[in-house]
């Protein structure tokens, strides 16, 4: 095992980890966001938007994610340019770069996978604690806010946990669309360094240990609603 | 307490509801005085648990005027021919008032005791916490439920449970307490302390609708016993008549079945 080459890589090797954390904190945060209004839609009695949210789930969860960030990325990067002032404006050194595509891609295809589970988590509230806030006087937007999706994100959080250790997985994929990742970093040293294990496995240490610590926040989240089973 | 003088805490006027073809409540009307203790009984399927929560529109009647504390309920005719509430408004601020325990106690698991009792007081009422924290204080030392304030529901019995959720209805300062069988899903040796808690209330003068299977407890608390059978009051009167000296065959077969 030669890894006499960490110490000159060790800047690529830390910008690609920032890369992916940046990455995988963008698309959980704002894909769950998503992911709430996706689910209250499907709730709600207000047929249009319930069968919008269904389509949107439907087609994020029906198609590879590599497909959809290359259609991203390929497609609508290239329609981008047309649009008039874009390219002047202050947010065109955001929108030129592969980094915006593939937060675009993962971000949309964590909240269709997420506003599904909180749909059914969502029903799986039992009825009698709607009806108790309800009871209440609880107008509909609060007993919202206050019990339903509270209660649901709870149901729904060991499920999460899973969810948000896959979305670390997938991130690798942003190397096809020129993101310079931890996988990518990996990449790189194999081909300047002709190593074929041991990039690999340093990034493997990365990528578990990220995953613990991500287990590890979730099982405090848990816990912070004691529960007997 | 029988005063019949002054403004009703509650009066519902010819209540029908029906699901599909079959009719569940045909029509039942009901006064209560402030501080009338009244219970309603009949075996399942009587309508009873559906007339209770007709009253704080949890169930839409079909048809039927209701009045709390002598404001009248607003309803429109929908397309459906069957009557809707005008204004949700109203029935939300309306519900606020009338403080429902339910069978299956419908503790908010995700907050702790005292948390479920200051919830719709902070947040519907506009409770300052402080003020409402010290008063859910005082009203689960009330219901001997003190020192469980910071425990979640899931750790507490079905007895504590619905006495946590007999405070939590209690510190809305609600004019009616309604009790949709409060004891039906506990353990027989638990039904005791809930009914404690329940008679405690009833001798404070509290205005109360309470439907129950507990014939010995409603002959003692209640000031007035409704008696439904197949969706219509089939007997009404002071507890005494009703279980001692029924009018009506089946209602002296029901309380006779009831009581031994």
């Amino acid at each position: 095992m030669d890894f006499s080459w960490v110490a000159s890589y060790a800047d690529l090797l830390v910008r690609g980890a920032a890369i992916t954390f940046l990455l995988l904190s963008i698309s959980v945060s704002v894909g769950f966001a998503l992911a709430i209004l996706l689910a209250v839609a499907q709730v709600g009695a207000f047929f249009p938007l319930r069968w919008l949210s269904r389509g949107y789930c439907t087609f994020f969860r029906g198609t590879p994610l590599l497909i959809q960030l290359w259609l991203f990325y390929y497609g609508l990067g290239s329609y981008l340019p047309f649009i008039p002032g874009l390219r002047a404006s202050f947010l065109w050194p955001i929108l030129r770069e592969g980094f915006f595509f593939a937060a675009l891609a993962l971000t949309l295809n964590f909240a269709a996978y997420q506003g599904e589970i909180l749909r059914g988590a969502m029903a799986s509230v039992p009825k009698g604690e709607l009806e108790a806030a309800r009871a209440f006087g609880m107008s509909p937007g609060k007993i919202l806010r206050r019990i339903w999706l509270p209660r649901a994100i709870r149901i729904a959080l060991p499920t999460f946990a899973g969810e948000v250790v896959l979305q670390l997985k997938a991130t690798p994929i942003v190397f096809s669309v020129t993101v310079m990742d931890l996988y990518g970093a990996a990449y790189k040293i194999r081909q300047d360094t002709l190593l074929v294990y041991e990039p690999l496995i340093l990034v493997t240490v990365f990528y578990v240990g990220l995953t613990f610590a991500i287990t590890q926040v979730f099982q405090k989240l848990e816990k912070s609603v004691p529960s007997r089973r | 307490m029988h005063a019949g003088t002054g403004i009703p805490a509650l009066a519902v006027r010819d209540v029908h509801k029906r699901y599909g073809a079959h009719e569940v409540l045909k029509g039942i009307s009901l006064t209560a005085q402030k501080g009338d203790v009244v219970s309603i009984i009949g075996s399942s399927g009587s309508g009873k648990s559906t007339f209770l929560r007709c009253i704080n529109f949890l169930e839409i009647p079909d048809q039927g005027a209701f009045q709390v504390n002598g404001e009248d309920v607003k309803f429109r005719i929908g397309h459906d021919g069957k009557c809707h509430p005008a204004s949700w408004r109203q029935i939300e601020r309306l519900r606020t008032g009338l403080g429902m325990v339910f069978q299956s106690f419908n503790l908010w698991p995700h907050m702790t005791i005292v948390e479920n009792v200051i919830e719709a007081p902070v947040h519907v009422l506009g409770v300052d916490r402080k003020v409402a924290v010290e008063k859910a204080h005082g009203l689960l030392t009330k219901v001997g439920l003190y020192d469980k304030r910071d425990a979640y529901p899931a750790f507490l019995s079905g007895g504590q449970q619905q006495r946590a959720s007999i405070a939590r209805a209690l510190c809305m300062d609600p004019s009616v307490m309604l009790f949709d069988e409060p004891t039906s899903a506990l353990d027989p040796e638990l039904v005791s302390e809930v009914l404690k808690v329940i008679r405690s209330l009833a001798e404070e003068g509290r205005t109360m609708l309470l439907v129950t299977h507990e014939m010995k407890f409603a002959r003692d608390v209640s000031t007035r016993v409704l008696f439904l059978h197949q969706g219509q009051v089939e007997e009404d009167g002071p507890p005494d008549q009703v279980f001692g000296a029924p009018m009506s065959s089946r209602c002296k077969e029901f309380v006779g079945a009831g009581s031994h």
